[in-house]
């Protein structure tokens, strides 16, 4: 899965503007489930997201914004990876 | 970590040094961006200043998809210029529109014809101007309490511009309309990242698509519109929200079936019967929620940031009122958190869609001063003393609240 969104993320590198290659680095906080919502959530926008929209939502919150992004948005995310990145949220960016 | 006190001490300090009350941008940009006061704690922490092509320094929200406010030194002027203006994008793949080879698609089962129109082809058609404010829905959605999730906008996702274009009646008048025809739906040449992503599709009542102020605009403030606000042609929709806004317009469709999708329903909702807005969608109204329409009668503060130092004794304070297009009737100013209030002056008037600027004098008292706004409109609606509550925080006009510290 994470191999198609990698490929999805260079597609629309091509076009986007301002390009991709400039897009300013996100550190976001160290923990179990970050490199699955690098990779997952990372594919169709700025982590800065999740910053942005913190510290306010609790882990129910969480859970609905990545279900949000599956149902709504329709990103290929697995039950698995969509439950390890709603608890990293909650875990991190959480109330 | 920059925490939110420090911002505001930094911007706190760039007024005392400024004197006159003007912000210090080096000093207030060197510690971070200036954020409005109340915004989540994450956005205090990750905001920054940086420009895009184009572009002045804007506070970033978000680089993908682009997201970037106006700081309160751009909204001081009724007019606000190109590379002040805000943007803010839903889908990060954003091509770079070759105007030589633009088209929009008009046509649609409402419609009795179909044609495409190149920008020269808009160009031919007559021109309105019209000077009118577009603000996001979402304006203020960072100042809900409690916080709601979305982009965390302050008080600067908004702007003002004299737009040139087409009258929207007069393109839909060479494809001719069917009787059925109920709205008109838009899309842009921006889309998703994800091909399973719904495109951001929006449409208007047959009545507002019509109305003479409707444009196709392919000026703003006497130049072409800036890549990041719709080149080479958007929509202008005065009076309402900036969701109907369609940036890079490539399709113009007349529907006689309600439009579907994601950003017409959940998107973009309101509870039905909260607030006083006149402009009604019915076509997408159902029992609990209606499509957003007309911005509310709203002002803000633009000479003075919360906390600023000012001078004990006479002080002036000025800011902008704007409203969904009845016009700015009156603006008042309390300096006594809201006990007594006194008339504001209107300044120049550039029409009833657009910033009107305002300025009143204060009597500041040594210590802490709660200066206060609230405009009316022509139809008599003013702004709330509490915020509305709405699960996607639209509408945020809660008359705006200040500390001035004299000294």
């Amino acid at each position: 899965m994470r191999t198609i969104v990698f490929a999805v993320f260079a597609a629309a590198a091509l076009v986007a503007l301002p390009a991709l290659a400039d897009e300013p680095t996100i550190q976001l906080k160290p923990g179990p489930g970050l490199d699955k919502v690098e990779g997952n959530c990372g594919a169709c926008h700025s982590l800065v997201y999740i910053q942005m929209n913190s510290p306010f939502l609790n882990a129910a919150g969480w859970n609905a914004e990545v279900t949000k992004m599956i149902k709504a948005f329709g990103a290929p995310i697995s039950d698995t990876d969509a439950k390890d990145i709603a608890a990293y949220l909650a875990a991190n960016y959480g109330t | 970590m920059l925490t939110r006190r420090s911002v505001l001490g930094t911007v706190g300090a760039g007024l005392a040094l400024a004197g006159s009350g003007w912000p210090k941008l080096a000093d207030s940009r060197a510690a971070g961006a200036p954020v409005s006061p109340g915004v989540p704690g994450g956005v205090v922490e990750s905001a920054t200043m940086e420009a895009l092509p184009g572009k002045k320094p804007l506070i970033r929200l978000a680089y993908r998809p682009p997201n970037y406010e106006s700081p309160l030194d751009y909204l001081r002027t009724p007019i606000t210029p190109n590379d002040e203006f805000f943007i803010r994008y839903h889908l990060s793949d954003i091509p770079d529109v070759d105007a030589a080879t633009y088209k929009i698609a008009v046509g649609g089962d409402g419609a009795n014809g179909q044609t495409e129109l190149t920008l020269d082809d808009l160009k031919k058609l007559p021109a309105s101007e019209i000077v009118a404010v577009n603000q996001c829905s979402g304006n203020r959605r960072g100042l809900s309490t409690p916080h709601v999730a979305g982009v965390e906008w302050g008080f600067g996702a908004m702007g003002c511009a004299r737009w040139k274009g087409a009258r929207l009646k007069d393109v839909l008048a060479m494809v001719g309309l069917k009787p059925e025809a109920i709205e008109i739906a838009f899309n842009g040449a921006d889309g998703p990242a994800f091909d399973k992503t719904p495109d951001f599709i929006k449409s208007l009542p047959l009545w507002r698509a019509v109305d003479e102020s409707t444009l196709i605009a392919y000026e703003m403030n006497g130049a072409p519109l800036p890549h990041f606000n719709g080149y080479p042609a958007r929509l202008i929709v005065p009076g309402w929200t900036g969701t109907y806004w369609m940036k890079h317009l490539i399709s113009v469709t007349a529907l006689t079936k309600p439009q579907g999708g994601f950003w017409m329903n959940p998107a973009y909702r309101i509870p039905v019967g909260m607030f006083p807005v006149v402009a009604r969608f019915v076509s997408q109204e159902n029992a609990t929620s209606t499509p957003i329409t007309e911005i509310v009668v709203n002002s803000l503060i633009t000479s003075h940031t919360d906390g600023a130092k000012v001078k004990a004794g006479n002080n002036t304070v000025s800011g902008l009122a704007w409203d969904g297009g009845y016009g700015i009737t009156g603006v008042e100013g309390s300096i006594d958190g809201g006990k007594t209030w006194s008339a504001a002056t209107l300044g120049e008037d550039l029409g009833r869609y657009a910033f009107r600027p305002w300025s009143f004098q204060l009597k500041a008292k040594r210590g802490k001063n709660t200066a206060m706004i609230s405009a009316t409109n022509k139809i008599g609606q003013t702004q709330t003393a509490a915020l509305l509550f709405n699960p996607a925080g639209y509408h945020n006009n809660v008359m705006q609240n200040i500390t001035l510290n004299a000294a």
